[in-house]
C-alpha cells in the first residue's frame, strides 16, 4: 500500500463533501482578516441578510495600509481619509458581526502572518484561510493555509467552508547544512529561482530535508511565505518538537488535557514513508550562497558575489524580453557585479522578514557601524510584540545608533500602501517578497535579499557579501 | 453574478509575460470599499504617465481597442497578491475573459466568481491569437462557453477546456454561497464530529 502525503491528511480530515467533477467542499478552521480585502465581502454578507457561521473562527486586524508612525492619536490622527475609512470600516463590520479585532492601539496588532501564529490562532493540522496569498507562511506549523479572493472571504464567512480542487504534491528536500549567513530567505529564492514564479502552480509544497528541520519557526514561516511567490497556493513543514514548544502557552492555543490531545494528533502530521508525490526535488542548502534579486520577478536571483545577467545570452524569446524589459525598469547594465550595485533604500519588515530572530539577525549587522549618507533605512516590525520584545533586547537602540528608522508594526513599504514608498528610480535593499514592477512605489526597483545582508547593504550603500563581513553576535 | 454565455468582442493583445496583480490594479486603488469604478484604473501604471496623460502607446489606450472585451496574454497572468480588485477592475473596464498559457492560481479561481472567464490554450493557440488581435478593431473574436469553442478573425475554430461545475456556475450565473448553503446539512454533521477535537 502506498503512504498518503501530509497534505494529503490534512485535506481528507477536513473534507465535508465531495462532487463527482472534482470540487470539494473543505472545511475551514481558522480565517484571517485585514482591511483591504473584506469591506465588500461584508457588504455582501449585508446585502444577502447572511450572517458569519462561527465568529469565534475568524480574527480580524488592520495592517496593509496601517501608518508606521504617529500611532499615538489612534484612527482620528491617520492623514489618508481613505486609509482611515478603510481601517474603521473594518472595525465597525468586526463590532457589527462579532469578529474579534486586534484594534490599531493593542500590543498584539501587527501583520496578519505574524500577529496570527504568535497568538496561538495557527495550530498543526488546521485549515486557515485569508485574504491575502501570503498566507501560505502558516503553512510553517503544518498547518493548510492559503490565500483567497474577497469572494471568497465572504464563503467563508457566511458558510465556514471553501470550494476547492486538490492540489498535487510537490516536495522539495533541502539537505545538508545551511553555511553560515545563508538564511531560510536565501533557501527561499533559491528555490523559486530553480523551480520558476508558475513551478508550483497547482501544487501544494512540502519542504522537508536537514535544512529544513534544522529552521527556526522564524526561518520556516520565512520560507512558507515564499511558496506563493514560486506558484504554489500552499507550503508545508511537517510539525514538531519545535513547533509544539513555539505554540505551548500561546494564548489561544489549547491548555491542559486539550493540549495533550493536540499534541498526540499533531505528531501524526506527516507525510508517510512511501507516499507518492507527483514531483520531487531536491537541493543541497551546503551549496548555496546568500542570494540578491536582480529583476521584476521572485526568480530572478544571481548570488550575491555574480553579476547582472546578460539578455543576449538567453535563447527563449519570451524569457529574452522578460529580462530586457527587467533590466531597463531596474536600471542595470548586463555585467555589473551586484556588489557595485549602489542603493537608496533599505527596508527591513513584511511578514517574510520582521520576526524577532530576522531583527536580531540586521542588528548584528547594524551594530558594527552607521548606515550610509546616501541611504535611507528603515525597520518595521512584524507586530507590537514583536517591536515589544526587540525593545527588551536594546535592538532599537543599535538600530537607531546605527541611523535606522525604528517603526510601529504594518505592512508598511513592502506593497507602499501607506506613506512608506519608493520615489521613482530609487533603489531599495528589501526583506519583503515581492521586486514587482511598482510594488514599493511607482518606478521604483526592488531587490529582495536577507534581513542581514539588507543590513550590510545599508551600512556599505551597495550590496556587499555577508560572508566577508564579521558581524558581532 | 453576470451570466457567461457568448461573448464577440474585440480582442487586445497584452504580449507579456508574468503579468501580476499589481500591474493590473496598483495598491493605491486598494482603498475603496466598493467593488465597481476600478476600471479607468487597470493598469494603471502602464497606461497613464505620473501626470495622469494616456501613454499613447500602451493596447488600451489605442483606439482599436478602446473597447476591448477580450485580453490575449503571456504566460503566467495574475499573479502575484490575491486582490479581487483585479478581475473587478477589468471587468470594470469592459474585459469579460482572458485567454493566456496559463494562469496563477488565486487570480484564475476569482475570475470565475466575477463571471469572468479565463481561457488556458496551448501557447501555439495563444501565439495565432495574439497575431490576429495585433489586426486591431477588425480582430474580433467570439467566444461559445457553451460549446466551448473560439472563432478567429479568419473563421478558425479553437476548442478549449474548463472544469464542468465552474461553466455551470458561469453560464447561469450562480452564486457559490448559494449553492453551498444548499449542503448546510452536511456542514453541520462536519461540525458535529469536531467535538472530538476541542482544540479546534
Ligand atoms: S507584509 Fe507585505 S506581503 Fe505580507 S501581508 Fe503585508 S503586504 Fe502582504
Amino acid at each position: 500500500m502506498t503512504g498518503t502525503t501530509l497534505y494529503d491528511k490534512i485535506w481528507d480530515a477536513h473534507l465535508v463533501a465531495a462532487d463527482a467533477d472534482g470540487n470539494s467542499l473543505l472545511y475551514i478552521d481558522r480565517h484571517l482578516v485585514h482591511e483591504v480585502t473584506s469591506p465588500q465581502a461584508f457588504e455582501g454578507l449585508r446585502m444577502a441578510g447572511r450572517s458569519p457561521r462561527a465568529p469565534h473562527k475568524t480574527l480580524a486586524v488592520a495592517d496593509h495600509n496601517i501608518p508606521t508612525t504617529n500611532r499615538a492619536g489612534g484612527l482620528a490622527a491617520i492623514d489618508d481619509p481613505e486609509s482611515k475609512l478603510q481601517i474603521e470600516t473594518l472595525e465597525n463590520n468586526c463590532a457589527e458581526f462579532g469578529i474579534d479585532y486586534l484594534p490599531m492601539d493593542d500590543i498584539r496588532q501587527g501583520i496578519v502572518h505574524v500577529a496570527g501564529p504568535e497568538q496561538g490562532f495557527t495550530l498543526p493540522g488546521l485549515t486557515i484561510v485569508c485574504g491575502d496569498s501570503h498566507t501560505s507562511t502558516h503553512g510553517a506549523f503544518g498547518a493548510l493555509a492559503h490565500g483567497i479572493g474577497t469572494s471568497e472571504v465572504e464563503h467563508v464567512l457566511a458558510t465556514q467552508t471553501l470550494i476547492q480542487g486538490k492540489a498535487k504534491n510537490f516536495r522539495i528536500n533541502v539537505v545538508g547544512d545551511a553555511p553560515a549567513h545563508v538564511t531560510a530567505k536565501d533557501i527561499a529564492l533559491a528555490i523559486i529561482g530553480e523551480i520558476g514564479t508558475a513551478g508550483g502552480t497547482g501544487y501544494v509544497l512540502e519542504y522537508a530535508g536537514e535544512a529544513i528541520e534544522a529552521l527556526s519557526m522564524e526561518g520556516r514561516m520565512t520560507l512558507c511565505n515564499m511558496s506563493i511567490e514560486a506558484g504554489a497556493r500552499a507550503g508545508l513543514v511537517a510539525p514538531d518538537a519545535k513547533t509544539f514548544e513555539f505554540l505551548k502557552d500561546r494564548p489561544r492555543a489549547p491548555k491542559g488535557a486539550d493540549w495533550e490531545a493536540a499534541v498526540a494528533y499533531w505528531q501524526t502530521l506527516k507525510s508517510d514513508e512511501g507516499a507518492v508525490f507527483d514531483k520531487e526535488i531536491t537541493i543541497n542548502a551546503a551549496d548555496l550562497p546568500p542570494l540578491v534579486t536582480w529583476g521584476t520577478s521572485p526568480q530572478d536571483v544571481i548570488a550575491v558575489d555574480g553579476h547582472v545577467p546578460d539578455p543576449s545570452a538567453i535563447a527563449d524569446e519570451g524569457r529574452r524580453k522578460a529580462t530586457e524589459r527587467a533590466l531597463d525598469y531596474m536600471g542595470l547594465s548586463a555585467g555589473t557585479p551586484m556588489q557595485e550595485v549602489a542603493i537608496d533604500r533599505v527596508f527591513i519588515g513584511s511578514c517574510t522578514n520582521s520576526r524577532i530572530e530576522d531583527l536580531r539577525a540586521a542588528a548584528a549587522i547594524a551594530k558594527t557601524g552607521k548606515v550610509a549618507a546616501s541611504v535611507n533605512a528603515m525597520v518595521v516590525p512584524g507586530s507590537g510584540l514583536v517591536k515589544q520584545q526587540a525593545e527588551e533586547e536594546g535592538l532599537d537602540k543599535i538600530f537607531i545608533a546605527a541611523g535606522f528608522d525604528w517603526r510601529e508594526p504594518g505592512c508598511s513599504m513592502c506593497l507602499a500602501m501607506n506613506a512608506d514608498k519608493l520615489a521613482p528610480g530609487e533603489r531599495c535593499a528589501s526583506t519583503s517578497n515581492r521586486n514587482f514592477e511598482g510594488r514599493q512605489g511607482r518606478g521604483g526597483r526592488t531587490h529582495l535579499v536577507s534581513p542581514e545582508m539588507a543590513a550590510a547593504a545599508a551600512l556599505a550603500g551597495h550590496f556587499v557579501d555577508i560572508r566577508d563581513l564579521k558581524a558581532e553576535g | 453574478m453576470e451570466k457567461f454565455d457568448k461573448l464577440t468582442g474585440i480582442a487586445a493583445p497584452l504580449d507579456i509575460i508574468n503579468v501580476d496583480t499589481d500591474m493590473i490594479i496598483p495598491k493605491q486603488f486598494l482603498k475603496t470599499i466598493q467593488r465597481s469604478g476600478l476600471g479607468k484604473n487597470l493598469f494603471d501604471e502602464m497606461r497613464y504617465t505620473p501626470e495622469g496623460d494616456e501613454i499613447a502607446d500602451f493596447v488600451l489606450n489605442q483606439p482599436a481597442y478602446r473597447a476591448a472585451q477580450i485580453l490575449v496574454a503571456g504566460d503566467n497572468f495574475g499573479c502575484g497578491s490575491s486582490r479581487e480588485h483585479a478581475p473587478w477592475a477589468l471587468l470594470d473596464f469592459g474585459i469579460s475573459c482572458v485567454i493566456a498559457p496559463s494562469f496563477a492560481d488565486i487570480f484564475y479561481n476569482n475570475c470565475f466568481k466575477n463571471g469572468i472567464l479565463p481561457i488556458v490554450l496551448p501557447q501555439e493557440d495563444v501565439d495565432k491569437l495574439m497575431d490576429d488581435s495585433k489586426r486591431g478593431a477588425n480582430a474580433t473574436v467570439s467566444i461559445d462557453l457553451e460549446s466551448q469553442t473560439i472563432k478567429g478573425p479568419d473563421g478558425g475554430e479553437i476548442s478549449f477546456e474548463v472544469d464542468a461545475f465552474r461553466k455551470q456556475c458561469l453560464l447561469e450565473g450562480l452564486d457559490d454561497i448559494g449553492l453551498t448553503l444548499q449542503k448546510a446539512a452536511a456542514i453541520d454533521d462536519y461540525e458535529a464530529r469536531l467535538d472530538a477535537q476541542a482544540w479546534r
